[in-house]
């Protein structure tokens, strides 16, 4: 049950909680427009690492003393965490990785060399980023499998009638983009998932740029797998999480071998370890993973604010949350999109109908890292080059593109300077 | 606008990346070799014709920024009518110019390219500078590989 009100959160106080936003860049207050490489932190995230490392490092699942325990309880709780995160049944169903890219791969690896064979065949799209083509790459070239490609309009969508007419039975997985980083389209991920599983496909989703933007729920979607990276949703680095369908991942076999992913071990014969922990070999990121669990307490306590009973459940809080963020970054996206579109000899890249977040383009008069180049001199930081999308690149034509991408404390008056600093890139490349 | 980013970005090299020199194909090179930068996508053709040990025409082709394209524009009219020795000398100092770390020195022997002294201090750019030079090198000395920064 929502009880989102139309309050709507101090944006100074938000960004108060971040404080690397009031650093200064050359001389200029920074702007921060690389969320989709990485975003920022909040005190309460860097402060549960801390305190992680003052007060309670200790490995976990293995030791009776104290600290171990304590770390072992914090470790268990960000996993319970997540799980409400994602809308994961149950939290054996959510494995911690050491990122969206690692996720993949371990899909890719464990899932395909056991249901992969000659003649098979995988499909991806045009937009993925390289961490959902390379692995099916190696996989297809491992088991004999092949992988075709779903192509997208100019203006950036997946072509839906192509995608349904490339389905067959010989189709055996579908890896799929939730939000591209290159484009910021929102592909219709549930129906293309229902399509897939009519042909008896399994579906993969990086949502690696969906998670920091909006209400991920695995269920809802009925997605297979489902990967993250934490770092890009105000969590440390290091940190994924795969959520994977508990029947899928029971039927899988390990992916790395090591400790904790067995359940006894003899020269003759290993058993290996319930979910989830019969992928998470070797000692994981506990720190990070602490962070993680303070990252979605954070938005929580954003989501508190916004609510009219602040004492409701995680997933409630978190729809609030994620309420404001949605809104918030669709009319900046908006608000940039068209103030850009002034600029003459400014191209848009990618104007899907449903965009979240990514304000990406290219300018006549100069190369995106020229343009990188002089709005770093103003303290403005954006991303330029092919995002790790170089088929893409190729598919609408450009070298690279210069990317704008929001974080949830971006403000108009940031987005007026992107335009200010590209309208002197004009000026000085013209 | 900073004073770093003046020197980086100086009039003759936005003047060369307005209207680049010597681009284009040349027919039947006796050298020929491209160039890659992974990180940012600028690809460059170098084609050269030498004639007893001189480079006697040289262009190029390519897409790639500013400092890339000034670099092969400014670097083909530097090196027209050179002995490969002397594009050799000159490949090294200008290397040597835009790696360096400390005080600027002066490089009177490099003529116009002098101008890409200001590259030193944005050491991501340094790859742009020095590209189109690998690329010519690789041009050659027939190499068959392409040449990448990475």
């Amino acid at each position: 049950m929502k009880t989102l009100t139309k309050k709507i959160l101090d944006i100074d106080a938000v960004r108060a909680d971040f404080p690397i936003l009031a650093t200064r860049v050359n001389g200029h207050p920074l702007v921060y427009l690389d969320n989709g490489a990485s975003s920022q932190k909040p005190t309460a995230v860097i402060d549960a690492t801390d305190v992680y490392w003052k007060e309670t490092n200790a490995n976990v699942h293995r030791g009776v003393h104290h600290l171990s325990q304590k770390a072992t309880q914090q470790f268990d709780k960000a996993r319970e965490s997540v799980r409400v995160f994602l809308n994961a049944r149950s939290s054996k169903e959510v494995i911690f990785t050491a990122g969206c890219t690692a996720g993949i791969n371990l899909v890719a690896q464990s899932w395909g060399r056991a249901s992969l064979k000659p003649g098979d065949e995988i499909l991806i799209s045009t937009m993925e980023h390289h961490s959902n083509i390379v692995p099916w790459q190696l996989i297809a070239e491992q088991t004999g499998a092949s992988v075709k490609v779903i192509p997208i309009t100019d203006a950036g969508e997946i072509e839906l009638d192509v995608y349904e007419a490339l389905l067959s039975g010989k189709t055996k997985m579908v890896g799929l983009v939730h939000v591209s980083n290159s484009l910021g389209t929102i592909n219709p991920v549930k129906q293309m998932i229902e399509s897939a599983h009519r042909v008896g496909a399994k579906v993969l989703i990086d949502g690696a740029q969906a998670a920091p933007h909006m209400r991920v729920d695995v269920q809802d979607l009925d997605a297979d797998f489902y990967s993250v990276s934490c770092h890009k949703m105000y969590a440390p680095t290091g940190v994924g999480v795969l959520y994977g369908k508990q029947a899928l991942l029971e039927a899988m076999p390990p992916y790395q071998g090591g400790g904790d992913m067995i359940h006894t071990v003899s020269f003759e014969r290993t058993t290996y370890a319930e979910l989830p922990y019969k992928f998470e070999a070797g000692t994981p990121n506990i720190a990070g993973v602490v962070g993680l669990g303070a990252t979605i307490e954070y938005l929580a306590h954003l989501g508190d604010q916004l609510l009219d009973a602040p004492e409701g459940d995680l997933a409630t809080r978190l729809d609030a949350c994620f309420g404001w963020i949605h809104q918030r970054e669709s009319e900046l996206t908006a608000y940039g999109t068209a103030a850009l579109g002034e600029v003459s000899g400014l191209k848009i890249t990618g104007t899907a109908a449903n965009k979240a977040g990514i304000l990406a383009f290219t300018l006549d008069c100069a190369h995106p890292h020229d343009i990188g180049t002089v709005l770093d001199n103003e303290g403005i930081a954006v991303r330029t080059g092919h995002h790790c999308c170089m088929p893409l690149m190729r598919r609408l034509g450009v070298p690279a593109t210069t990317r704008a991408s929001l974080g949830l404390y971006n403000t108009k008056q940031e987005i007026d300077r992107l335009v200010s600093g590209v309208r002197r890139v004009k000026e000085m490349f013209e | 606008m900073s004073l770093e980013l003046r020197e980086l970005y100086q009039e003759v090299i936005l003047d060369h990346n307005r209207r680049p020199r010597n681009r284009g194909k040349l027919e039947e090179p006796t050298g020929f070799a491209e160039g890659h930068n992974p990180l940012c996508g600028d690809n460059i053709k170098v084609y050269l014709h030498t004639n007893e040990g001189r480079v006697a025409e040289v262009s190029f082709e390519g897409s790639g920024c500013a400092i890339s394209t000034a670099s092969a524009s400014l670097m083909t009219e530097a090196i027209k009518g050179k002995t490969l020795e002397e594009v050799e000398a000159v490949f090294r100092e200008f290397q040597s110019m835009v790696t360096a770390t400390g005080e600027a020195e002066e490089h009177p022997d490099l003529g116009d390219l002098e101008v890409f002294g200001g590259v030193r201090e944005y050491p991501v750019r340094i790859k742009c500078a020095t590209l189109p030079w690998h690329t010519l090198k690789a041009a050659l000395q027939g190499e068959e590989e392409k040449v990448s920064t990475e």
